[in-house]
């Protein structure tokens, strides 16, 4: 199980919870879990979100590898300049 | 000469400064830019625009324009498609305005000539009747809830019920006990910040020539930062298909994130079409740049913090409201909050944003968006909190400073990072003990901001002489081309004057993201790099074919190929020329090519030092000496990377100091040419000094981070906090113009 850290205004579609456990070993099967388990995540996680696995900030990449002991953040997704 | 730390081997051209291969086209005006593209048969376009801030368009007619002989096309949003969604809904939206015009100067209507005169004349001769409504530009009075509502239904699914009607989304994010934190602390300050909108400012206004047939292919020459995304866009408000769209950037005079979107880019296609397939060319004024193209936000901030005497800071919290123009999704809201404590390693935190929508033109990326803004209100506390407690500014963000393994405030761990090197580099600088005067203060402040990988598509081919082209879809902005031919030649083991970057159109490479989020040379030079190798692997086969030896018993080094060893066999080793003079009779040609979404963009921070002078009769403020710090991981090219952080200096201080949208009553942008809209010129500024901070990036093969946007991060707050050292008068608004200055000081007593 991997767990994946939500920030505070995504936790009214996980029961408040701020870290959420799913299945999975690429961002894509995270991503796909999380709105699999938690469905009201689905629009939030389509209209666009960054992801950081292990401190790095991961933009495209689904199929970026995550282990079992990654630290996963969802981000908000970042614009550069 | 520079080093290479993980293998210690010295780099030859890694480190070095040859001159820019793009530099003598640029000053004997051989390069050419958007709006010298000219072609046969060429129509001009002029557009039509709103003179309201917020008004409903009750009827557009163009009769008297096209019975003007010579006028071949007119196009309104009656000739774009329907039934887009989302932002490719928005983007047409603000290409062509549809039932309302929801800012100044926004586009209603475009037409086309046979010559530039006449297109302007057509365009004053399309009749548009409108029915004005109530207009909102200012952030805070956009948030009321009896504001004039500009897009009904804006808001989504983070909006909490009962918000105004103009909030579009709203974040929060946080860790730790607050209060704790505070009950923690010595000293709790709070204050209340506001910054206006800017503008990116680039010298080249946007200008693009496009034919489309009635086929829908179509081909554009334009100014940009990323012709992969002129394509899709245009694409999209068009209804056209992506792939029959040919889109070749120009030199660019400047972008700053403003030219990573579109704006008019799809009327010259639409006109074309509607005009039988002739090319039309579109160069905006430098008024319509300001009135209709992405300036940054407008802000309005609260920061709560709390210090104990030692130092460190214990609790912090942050409260912004964004207008990002008439359309959700274009303020850096979240980027700011992200960026608000990026520099501290603080264990109770709370962030809370708001993306509100103002009848102002839709914003665009500039230069680290949002992290300019929330450096503004949260170093400035900073400061007043290290002066309240009589702390040294730079010992504090030394204390309480984020490093390799600290959790950022937005979430992850940090990997290798050079925020404390910056600092440290800041103290021991002669400018931190240079001597003051009367009426003169130091100011400091850090800043930060992500770095970025992103879809990047790269070729390198070797010629017959040996030499090598590498094919970039990622414009050069700021000395790209130089800093990745310095890493082709240090890879291949060529010179550097022997390879040649090309930057290439849409049809040569697979998509690439724009040049944007301080990529460029990390991205695309990461991708070179591994193109390269695929290059290199192949002449050391062809190497291996000769030798009738094993191809991994050769090896590359100096460019030439090697036996790897004495067991190899002993030749004379064949150097690139050798193996590229043969390449037709030995397999033919030989090139790599890598594509990717490249992660490993390491983060990039860095901490400024302002001496400022300020004129107690006047309040205008004279920059005495400036210091930047950065860490720039690996500079590949040391006097570009300078030339970022006297960029990003330049631009800071502008927007401290002069720069600002100013909005009448009426709604209608007051200061649309720079007489009125003030850039900082050479004669406002004193020699930026630099100090190139080298903390290797362990996600590039050279350790590039980027550079391009941090350096605009402090500047707002190391000036404002100067001026209250000069002064004891503290600024919470930008810009901090004479009379604002003047008035803090009266104001203070």
């Amino acid at each position: 199980m991997v767990e994946v850290n939500l920030w505070s205004g995504l936790r009214k579609f996980t029961d408040g919870a701020e870290i959420v456990e799913v299945e999975g070993k690429t961002v894509g099967q995270v991503l796909d879990a999380l709105i699999a388990t938690h469905p009201g995540l689905g629009p939030v996680i389509e209209a666009g979100i960054s992801v950081a696995v292990d401190g790095e900030v991961i933009t495209g990449g689904r199929q970026t590898p995550v282990g079992e002991d990654s630290e996963v953040f969802l981000m908000q997704q970042i614009k550069g300049g | 000469m520079a080093k290479d730390e993980i293998s210690g081997k010295e780099f030859k051209w890694i480190g070095t400064t040859p001159d820019r291969p793009d530099g003598l086209d640029k000053v004997t005006g051989r390069a050419r830019y958007g709006a010298d593209f000219n072609l046969p048969n060429m129509l001009y376009a002029a557009v039509v625009r709103s003179p309201h801030a917020h008004a409903r368009i009750v009827k557009i007619d163009a009769s008297k324009a096209l019975a003007l002989k010579g006028v071949k096309a007119v196009v309104t949003r009656a000739d774009l498609p329907t039934g887009l969604t989302g932002e490719d809904l928005y983007l047409q939206e603000n290409t062509l305005a549809g039932e309302k015009a929801l800012y100044d100067g926004h586009a209603v209507a475009a037409v086309a000539a046979t010559s530039q005169l006449l297109a302007h004349d057509a365009a004053q001769l399309i009749e548009v009747e409108y029915e004005v409504l109530p207009h909102v530009t200012d952030v805070d009075k956009a948030m009321a809830k009896d504001a004039p509502v500009i897009l009904p239904g804006c808001a989504d699914h983070s909006v909490p019920e009962g918000s105004a009607p103009n909030v579009a989304r709203m974040i929060e994010f946080g860790r730790g006990d607050l209060a704790a934190g505070y009950a923690e602390a010595d000293l709790v300050r709070e204050g209340h910040y506001t910054t206006e909108a800017t503008h990116q400012g680039y010298i080249e206004p946007h200008a693009a020539v496009g034919q489309m047939g009635s086929d829908g292919k179509g081909e554009m020459w334009v100014c940009t930062q990323g012709q992969w995304y002129i394509r899709k866009m245009c694409s999209a408000v068009l209804g056209t298909d992506p792939a029959q769209l040919r889109v070749t950037p120009s030199e660019i005079g400047g972008g700053f994130g403003g030219k990573t979107t579109i704006f008019m880019e799809p009327l010259p296609l639409a006109l074309s079409k509607k005009a039988g397939g002739r090319p039309v060319k579109l160069v905006m004024s430098r008024a319509e740049v300001l009135r209709a193209t992405g300036p940054t936000a407008s802000a309005s901030m609260d920061v709560k913090m709390g210090m104990k005497r030692d130092g460190t800071i214990t609790g912090a919290e942050v409260n912004f409201r964004m207008q990002g123009g008439p359309f959700p999704g274009a303020s850096p809201v979240g980027e700011a909050l992200s960026c608000a404590f990026a520099c501290y390693d603080i264990a109770n935190l709370n962030h809370v944003g708001w993306e509100v929508l103002a009848n102002r033109p839709k914003c665009a990326a500039y230069r680290a968006p949002g992290s300019p803004m929330a450096a503004y209100a949260v170093e400035s506390l900073v400061d007043e909190l290290c002066r309240e407690l009589d702390l040294d500014p730079i010992e504090v963000r030394l204390k309480n400073g984020v490093k390799e393994g600290v959790r950022a405030s937005y979430g992850p761990k940090f990997k290798k990072i050079g925020l404390a090197e910056t600092l440290e580099a800041a103290k021991a600088h002669p400018n931190y003990a240079a001597p003051l005067g009367p009426n003169q203060g130091r100011g400091v402040a850090s800043g930060f901001w992500f770095n970025h990988g992103g879809e990047t598509s790269v070729s390198l081919a070797v010629s017959e002489d040996g030499t090598a082209q590498v094919s970039v879809g990622t414009p050069d902005i700021g000395g790209s081309r130089a800093s990745i031919a310095l890493m082709a030649a240090e890879t291949l083991g060529i010179a550097y004057e022997n390879v040649r970057v090309n930057i290439v159109e849409t049809g040569a490479l697979g998509v690439n993201e724009p040049t944007h989020g301080s990529r460029a040379t990390f991205a695309s030079g990461k991708a070179m790099w591994e193109a390269a190798q695929g290059a290199i692997k192949e002449m050391c086969k062809r190497a291996a074919q000769k030798w009738d030896i094993d191809p991994e018993a050769v090896t590359w080094k100096d460019g030439a190929a090697w036996p790897a060893g004495d067991n190899a066999g002993k030749f004379e080793p064949l150097s690139i020329k050798e193996i590229a003079g043969e390449m037709g009779k030995t397999g033919g040609p030989i090139s790599g090519h890598h594509e990717s979404t490249p992660s490993g963009a390491g983060p990039s921070f860095g901490t400024h030092v302002v001496d400022v002078e300020v004129d107690p009769e006047t309040g205008r403020v004279t920059v005495l000496r400036y210091l930047v710090t950065q860490d720039a991981g690996r500079a590949i090219h040391p006097q570009y990377v300078e030339g970022q952080y006297q960029g990003g200096a330049a631009q800071g201080i502008g927007w401290a100091l002069n720069e600002g949208y100013i909005y009448g009553e009426d709604g209608r942008l007051q200061n649309t040419v720079f007489l009125d809209y003030r850039v900082p010129v050479a004669s406002d500024l004193p020699m930026i000094d630099t100090v190139i901070v080298e903390v290797p990036n362990p996600g590039h093969p050279f350790g590039v981070r980027g550079v391009g946007e941090t350096g605009i991060t402090p500047p707002l707050p190391a000036i404002a906090n100067a001026i209250h050292a000069a002064t004891g008068a503290r600024l919470r608004a930008l810009p901090m113009n004479p009379p604002a200055v003047l008035a803090a000081i009266k104001a203070k007593g």
